[in-house]
């Protein structure tokens, strides 16, 4: 008979006691498995949405807010940039902007608004037909569905839980609301959502996008135009060192209306509230500051004659981006961008994945570590259990032990089955805390994902699990190691002369 | 088969002094004779079969078993001597409660450096009457019954040398003939030699040989 089966037999005499200290155990490694799992899932899924792109651009400021709200949709945006420092990343006719040799892709982002608390990003469609997301997958639509247009200023795609959670199908209108929070703000003109991507297992899941030139025409979203400066003078975009790459005459063939800013939409804009908020307030710019909200009270309400009617894009010049996804012609550019544009003084670069993977060393890897450090004293309190268990059994199987020696086992032997006692009521716990612990995740699956829109399987394995196993061996070989020694030390003449 | 020579074997004692329990000049046992061993209680006899046994260590003196010096061999050669060459059974006790009869056997065969032969566990079983009792645990057998697992799995690995002590003290009077039959009759069988320590005159008179171990012994024992 194997030691292993004998082991097992001892165990088994001690049914009670083997399943509660099993069960202890079993706790333990079902905390450390969700902890790792919930762990290893949000840093995949922080991952999968700041890849498929190099750099992140936007207004100087935290590189993690920046990337937090461009890429995770979280925490308000910092400031806009100008229409002109995009122009730089893109090439306009045949006029290569200053980053454009560089540059791959280079998507804007427009944000300020909102749809049901989820986030409206007035983008181009080139985020879903040139980009790619989690490492080389492409953004798919759900059949019926399609990529919004440039021309239809007012379509929109929106992500899989927002299509879940609001019910908004293809076909269907919605007005984004001002404001980055849910709240009864101004409600904006109706876009038409004419696809509902398949999803993705990153933040995009969580947010509407709509045409950037509708996002324009919407109230509030055009950057004043201040008073003495001609509406065709450019210059006033020229800020900092970062200088217009397109001659002004380009603007004057591109933009039909480009000379009569104020009449770009439609006529009746009511131009009282407009002077008044272009006047006194300093935020009331184009893609909306965190604190637009102060304007909720005041009805702005006003209708767009429906969507059929022509619509006159925005001037340039009225026009701001808060960020600019960049998917670099290679590394070595991507690299350089960063760095140049981090020397300028307007605008920011942040590569996504390392602001990423810093803040996750530096906060959730602490709170994970505090976490995991409480969940793997779970464990070792639980392997001290197992230990107290086997050594108070020591006193009754003296004489087993001694019984197995008079059959001729040795020490070392005895030493080893009480050993192996410990080890396979550790990994037999461990193993159904395995199990448990992926039922949890499993089951709050689900709950998690209706929170962060991330989602979690039952099946979903952390390679750091593996670690659990060496792990609970050295622990149960630790513990068993007292009684295991009390075994050895066994005096086999006075255990079989003693009457039990 | 068996020899010993000059073999004491003291105990400590509380006051530091040691208390001799065997000091025997010569004992001899042929292969496959069988013989009783009698003698006052607290004599030595269990004493003597462990130092036989090679569980206890003599003070001093000559233990050979098979032509083996065993008190030249390491601890761990002991024990493995011990399960290739000598079966053991004892007044109460013998099997580990939580396995069953058949694995009992098994176990007894477990410690060798031969394979284990279950073929030969259960028909030991079943020579012993227990051939339906295999997957019974021992607190499902009587007494009696559990000094036959006993006997069966003593001669799990064909040992040489049959150590029994008092193996029918706590079985009822009705059973006790039939665990001395049974082994005197496997040791006949497989030509092992036997010392089985008996107080009862009716077990010790069926043995042509009769050892008393207070006539043996020079220690002076106060019982
Ligand atoms: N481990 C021990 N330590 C001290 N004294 C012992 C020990 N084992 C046995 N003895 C003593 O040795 C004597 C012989 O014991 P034992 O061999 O069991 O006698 P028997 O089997 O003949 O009844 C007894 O007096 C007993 O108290
Ligand atoms: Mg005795």
């Amino acid at each position: 008979m194997s030691l292993l089966k004998i082991a097992w037999r001892n165990i088994e005499q001690r049914a009670l006691a083997s399943t509660l200290t099993g069960f202890s155990m079993a706790l333990g490694v079902a905390l450390v498995v969700a902890v790792l799992v919930a762990q290893g899932v949000i840093a995949d899924s922080f991952t999968r949405g700041a890849c498929g792109y190099h750099l992140v651009v936007g207004k100087k400021g935290s590189q993690l807010q920046l990337v937090l709200n461009t890429v995770y949709h979280l925490q308000d945006p910092i400031e806009n940039l100008p229409y002109s420092f995009y122009k730089e990343f893109v090439t306009t006719g045949d006029q290569p902007g200053r980053f454009a040799p560089y540059v791959k892709v280079a998507i804007p982002y427009c944000l300020g608004d909102n749809y049901q608390g989820f986030r409206v990003v007035g983008t181009v469609p080139d985020l879903f037909d040139k980009l790619e997301y989690a490492g080389g997958r492409k953004y798919e639509f759900e059949p019926g569905g399609r990529n919004f247009e440039h021309d239809h200023f007012f379509e929109a795609v929106i992500g899989a839980s927002v299509a879940k959670k609001t019910g908004l199908q293809v076909g269907d209108e919605f007005q984004p609301t001002h404001g980055l929070k849910e709240g009864d703000g101004h409600k904006h003109d109706a876009f038409q959502v004419v696809g509902v991507l398949k999803p993705t297992g990153t933040a995009n899941d969580r947010a509407l996008f709509i045409n950037m030139e509708g996002f324009y025409l919407l109230d509030k979203h055009a950057k004043p135009v201040e008073e003495g400066h001609a509406a065709d003078e450019h210059h006033e975009h020229e800020e900092g060192e970062h200088r217009h790459a397109e001659p002004a005459e380009h603007h004057a063939g591109e933009e039909r209306e480009a000379d009569h800013p104020g009449e770009a939409r439609d006529a009746d804009h009511h131009d009282a509230d407009h002077d008044k908020h272009e006047h006194d307030d300093a935020h009331e710019k184009a893609a909306a500051a965190p604190d637009a909200h102060e304007h909720e009270g005041e009805n702005h309400h006003h209708d767009h004659e429906g969507h059929d009617h022509h619509h006159e894009p925005l001037p340039e010049e009225q026009r701001e981006v808060t960020a600019i996804l960049v998917l670099a012609s290679n590394d070595f550019s991507a690299e350089a961008l960063r760095t140049t544009i981090n020397e300028g003084e307007t605008a920011q670069a942040a590569s996504p994945i390392r602001v990423i993977s810093d803040f996750f060393k530096t906060m959730v890897s602490g709170v994970s570590i505090a976490l995991l450090s409480l969940t793997v004293l779970i464990i070792v309190v639980a392997g001290v259990g197992i230990m107290v268990s086997i050594y108070n059994s020591m006193n009754d199987r003296r004489r087993d032990i001694a019984v197995m020696r008079a059959l001729g086992a040795g020490r070392g032997t005895v030493l080893s089955v009480i050993l192996l006692e410990s080890i396979l009521l550790s990994l037999g716990g461990g193993l159904a805390g395995f199990l448990l612990g992926h039922a949890l995740v499993g089951i709050l699956g689900p709950v998690v994902e209706a929170f962060s829109g991330v989602t979690i399987g039952f099946l979903q394995f952390v390679p750091y699990e593996l670690v659990l196993i060496p792990g609970l061996i050295v622990l149960a070989s630790l513990m068993g190691y007292l009684p295991a020694m009390s075994a050895y030390r066994t005096d086999v003449a006075k255990a079989l002369s003693a009457s039990p | 088969m068996l020899l010993l020579k000059n073999v004491k074997k003291s105990f400590a004692q509380p006051d530091g002094t040691r208390l001799p329990i065997l000091d025997i000049a010569e004992f001899r046992v042929a292969a496959g004779e069988q013989m009783a061993l009698m003698g006052r209680s607290g004599c030595g006899k269990t004493t003597l079969l462990h130092v036989i046994a090679g569980i206890a260590r003599p003070d001093s003196g000559l233990v050979e078993v098979a032509g083996r010096d065993i008190g030249r061999l390491s601890e761990h050669g002991r024990d493995r001597f011990r399960a290739d060459n000598i079966g053991y059974v004892f007044q109460t006790f013998n099997l580990l409660p939580g396995f069953s009869a058949l694995e009992n056997v098994l176990l007894g065969m477990s410690f060798t450096g031969g394979r284990v032969d279950e073929a030969r566990a259960q028909r030991l079983l079943e020579h012993v009457g227990l051939g339906k009792r295999l997957t019974h645990k021992p607190a499902m057998l009587s007494v009696g019954e559990q000094q036959r697992v006993a006997v069966a799995r003593a001669m799990a690995n064909r040992p040489k040398l049959l150590l029994a002590d008092e193996p029918t003290a706590n079985v009822d009077t009705g059973h006790q003939q039939q665990i001395i039959d049974l082994v005197r009759n496997s040791c006949t069988e497989e030509n092992v030699a036997l010392v089985l320590v008996t107080h009862t005159p009716e077990v010790s008179e069926q043995f042509s040989r009769v050892d008393h171990l207070d006539q043996l012994n020079q220690a002076v024992v106060s019982a």
